[in-house]
């Protein structure tokens, strides 16, 4: 969180957000919408039952160009970057020396140059620790005009597809660029709640009139932050920062998939000394996905023990499902502790509430793969 | 609900026969968003004025509800527990949290009416 006597930054649609009664709250910097009138609740289910849109514009944009921009991504992140194809993008983490993580971030091959979306509240770290490391002939390039929508939903798809409807083509991941509503627009058919949908880039300047066009669509409704949280937890996805951060690997939270099969044979990424031992001998600690029993959520931080007895891990991130219609929540808990079905204890406000460990998705995934 | 008076932290309270119910104000529930679970104290319970004695947690946050006056706790909603969007509904009404025998039925004089409320409400914004 800034500091709260910094002026917050507003990002391109911040008008429409007024206009739409959004409830205005600070977040990694900028006055983001975490509610509209309609509330978190009705926001959540919009979007698992029909579209939903979010402004994600605070989050960092940037190109990077030049011969051998893939080779030198993977200087800072053990994500396969060169064999990524054309029109395709993946998810990974830029690691540190340590092996803790610096971020989370999305990388799409846009055949002539590479597309990075990166989270605000660490994109001031992220784009100086890629430029770093760049050689001669490939620049990172920034894009701080441009503003990020996705529109997410069982009915994403096909209601933005009215307006492009080479966007129906895309597979789950698959990028290309189209003119929607008379804007320039990047898509990539992705997200961050579990759902079907798109994220799509375009120029600030057109982004409230590109935001206006896409809320015109029948079974499209705004929703803020809130939602967007109670989404990506039912969907099983971290959040930089609750889930993830600077002291937990890949292999501890379970993002081991993240690393490239050519990776594993290279070790040549910041953190492969640790990240390789701790995949030949396994972690101490776990993320894992966990139920409270009955209808109380708990929150981050709140201790996990097991059964009657010890500390043993602690939630990162937790709340209630509108979806699940129950209690959701993840953390870290001993590796002894961390398969699925074993018995926790929650300590909530003194009191032990019964939880186990769960599978994550809490919600299936309902990507067009 | 002119004999209502009101809290800074946003409980209502309501004299009825000597028991004082208590409750979240509309704006309460508005802010907090859709409540989704309500933790009540045991009945027979001692309270202090201001003393945390319930808790209620939104898809978004928890928060604590506190005794608006020193008393003993008589009866709790336990409605609440399997429709706790009644909070949001009907947070003056069907949703009220528990009920309190005063310990000084005087001090809930000291408490701020509807108009006080409004205005402080109003300082908040």
């Amino acid at each position: 969180m800034a500091d709260s006597s910094e002026a917050l930054l507003e990002t391109p649609l911040a008008a429409l957000h007024r206009e739409l009664g959004g409830r205005m709250v600070p977040f990694a910097g900028y006055s983001m919408p975490v509610q509209y009138p309609a509330g978190i609740m009705a926001e959540h289910l919009q979007c698992r039952a029909s579209a939903a849109l979010f402004d994600v514009s605070h989050m960092g944009q940037a190109e990077l160009v030049g011969e051998g921009a893939a080779a030198a991504l993977e200087r800072v992140t053990p994500a396969d970057v060169q064999g990524l194809k054309p029109g395709r993008q993946r998810y990974g983490l830029l690691t540190m020396e340590d092996g803790g993580i610096l971020d989370d971030f999305m990388v799409a091959n846009l055949g002539d140059r590479l597309f990075l979306v990166v989270n605000a509240s660490r994109k001031h770290l992220d784009l100086p620790r890629i430029a770093a490391v760049l050689p001669a002939g490939v620049a990172l390039k920034p894009l701080p005009d441009r503003a990020l929508i996705a529109l997410q939903g069982p009915g994403a798809v096909a209601a933005i597809a009215t307006l492009a409807p080479g966007i129906a083509g895309l597979s789950f991941m698959g990028v290309g660029s189209f003119e929607i509503a008379g804007v320039p627009a990047l898509v990539s058919r992705s997200g961050y709640t579990g759902e079907d949908g798109v994220e799509v880039s375009v120029p600030a300047e057109r982004a409230e009139a590109f935001a206006r066009a896409l809320l015109a669509l029948p079974g499209v409704q705004a929703a803020g932050l809130g939602a967007r949280d109670s989404l990506r937890l039912e969907a099983g996805l971290c959040l930089y920062g609750n889930d993830i951060d600077e002291t937990t690997s890949p292999v501890e939270a379970a993002l081991t998939w993240t690393i490239g099969k050519r990776r594993r044979t290279e070790w040549n990424f910041p953190g492969a000394d640790r990240v390789r031992e701790e995949l030949a001998n396994g972690t101490r600690r776990l993320r894992v996905g966990i139920r409270p029993e009955g209808r109380q959520p708990a929150r981050g931080h709140t201790p996990v023990h097991a059964p009657g007895g010890a500390a043993i891990g602690e939630i990162t991130s937790g709340g209630f499902g509108p979806s699940l219609n129950g209690p959701m929540a993840m953390g870290y808990v001993a590796r002894e502790h961390a398969a699925d079905g074993t018995a926790l204890e929650l300590m909530v406000r003194g009191k032990a509430l019964p939880a186990r460990v769960a599978p994550t998705p809490f919600v299936p995934h309902r990507y067009a793969r | 609900m002119s004999d209502t008076k009101f809290t800074k932290d946003h409980e209502w309270v309501r004299l009825d026969g000597g028991i004082a119910t208590v409750g979240i104000t509309d704006h309460a529930q508005n802010a907090l968003g859709d409540v989704v679970f309500v933790d009540l104290p045991e009945a027979g319970r001692m309270v202090a004025a201001g003393e945390a004695v319930a808790v209620v947690e939104s898809v978004k946050a928890a928060s604590d509800v506190y005794a608006p006056i020193a008393g003993k706790i008589v009866e709790v909603n336990a409605a609440l527990a399997d429709n706790p969007g009644t909070i949001n509904s009907a947070p003056t009404t069907d949703g009220w949290f528990f009920r309190i025998e005063p310990a000084d039925a005087a001090e809930i004089a000291t408490l701020m009416d509807e108009a006080a409320y409004a205005a402080y409400v109003d300082t908040l914004a």
